[in-house]
């Protein structure tokens, strides 16, 4: 059985194979637009993306490199943070004029770049193909439904807040708050840069409990649903029961969406999902905390409909 | 728009006393009156202007980006000046996030305690 520390390795690592297009309406040039419709008739054919290589691919070279882009996406990172290439790319075909903010969408889903990749992969696009196919936009910006993200500092600024939230949940805030300005920036560092050693050197101290206490304060999660317009769900919930045994992902859930656990006998009609897998219900939630949280130490949790068949 | 008609309060301001001071959208109000609000307790920071009200009911489903811009048109801000919002003297909650879910989580005798500052006061 692997180590318990191989988990967090593991989930610092997932990729998810993206294939970003650009929307048709901001193609210059107007007879690119068959064109693109075709190339990506190819690329649903084809199913051989499962493994690609952490590089970027471009997968028919000269011919299609205007219309879409193809990377291996950090389940932990921020939309933001990891699509230069493609803004770069893509900046390349669009109307000068036409450029504003660069945003995201999935099957008419605005993609909110303040969530982390790997939960907006599992809440909307959780048992399609791959590669996850992004559409790009360079106009319209949906305000009602995204955030405007201007630099990278915004991004370093909402990631440490919600570092800093997670741990009010966990300690108070104590932790974080004791720490120096330069390991807050190591935390950081380590995730624009994709440097798992660098961020768990500090991160593991957010992690700490009294060994009496049996776990955090509050276990710091967030639990989102496909079939939901309501924002994430996100309560107070200690690890350990008042009686001292420990809570599980089985007992949150009754507590705050019953409705997800089917009944003995009953289909299936949810999938709990957090980072592309559905722990059991049985799963202490500190341990879930301490090895599945993302960078920002939330969990969070993905509630999909179950797949028909 | 939500932030045009956050301007002003659905109840005219009466001075420190007063609690029941309503920061809520004026075309929404035969929904506002079902809605469950909670004491909102608004603390400036630094040189930011202080608001002479500083407990606001407001509706759990409010946004913090449109409780920011519900205070900057309140202290008539330039459009070009930042609001941040804190909460613990800590945090800056998600911009998205709903006051409610953040008065269940950091809430403490009745009331949710947000500072706000016009430049960035917590980390």
């Amino acid at each position: 059985m692997a180590d318990d520390k191989d988990v967090l390795r593991d989930v610092w690592y997932g990729r998810i194979p993206a294939c970003f297009t650009l929307y048709p309406d901001e193609v210059t040039d107007r007879e690119a637009e068959p064109f693109y419709v075709r190339i990506t008739n190819i690329l649903y054919k084809m199913d051989k993306f499962k493994d690609l290589r952490p590089v970027v691919l471009n997968l028919f070279g000269a011919v299609t490199d205007c219309f879409f882009l193809q990377l291996l996406l950090p389940r932990v990172s921020y939309l933001m943070l990891v699509t230069d290439k493609v803004k770069k790319h893509f900046l390349k075909v669009v109307k000068a004029e036409d450029v504003e903010e660069m945003w995201f969408e999935y099957e008419g889903t605005p993609l909110k770049w303040h969530c982390p990749i790997g939960v907006l992969f599992d809440l909307h696009a959780s048992n399609t193909a791959l590669p996850w196919s992004i559409t790009v936009h360079f106009k319209h910006f949906p305000d009602r439904d995204l955030l405007r993200c201007s630099s990278s500092a915004l991004i370093e600024a909402h990631f440490m807040s919600t570092i800093k939230e997670a741990d009010a949940f966990k300690h108070k805030g104590q932790v974080i708050n004791d720490m120096q300005k330069k390991d807050h920036k190591q935390l950081w560092m380590g995730l624009q840069n994709d440097k798992f050693d660098q961020f768990w050197a500090i991160n593991r101290k957010l992690m700490e409990y009294p060994t009496e206490d049996g776990g955090f304060r509050y276990i710091p999660f967030r639990i989102y649903q496909t079939l939901s317009d309501r924002p994430s769900i996100q309560k107070l919930f200690r690890p350990v029961s008042s009686e001292g045994h420990a809570l599980t992902l089985g007992d949150l859930l009754k507590e705050l969406v019953p409705d997800v656990i089917s009944q003995d006998g009953d289909p299936k009609k949810y999938q709990v999902v957090i980072h592309g897998i559905e722990p059991l219900f049985e799963t202490p939630i500190q341990w879930l905390s301490e090895h599945l949280s993302h960078p920002d130490n939330f969990l969070h949790i993905c509630i999909v409909p179950a797949p028909s068949d | 728009t939500m932030s045009d008609n956050a301007e002003s309060p659905t109840e005219p301001q009466k001075e420190e006393s007063s609690t029941q001071n309503v920061a809520s959208d004026s075309g929404d109000t035969a929904k506002t009156g079902e809605r469950k609000k909670i004491d909102v307790l608004l603390k400036a920071v630094g040189d930011t202007p202080i608001m002479k009200t500083k407990k606001w009911a407001v509706e759990r489903e409010r946004t913090i980006q449109s409780l920011a811009q519900f205070i900057s048109r309140f202290l008539k801000l330039e459009p070009n000046e930042q609001l941040f919002i804190y909460i613990n003297q800590s945090f800056a909650p998600s911009p998205d996030q709903e006051v409610g879910v953040l008065f269940d989580c950091f809430g403490s005798d009745g009331k949710l305690v947000l500072h706000y500052c016009k430049s960035q006061a917590w980390g």
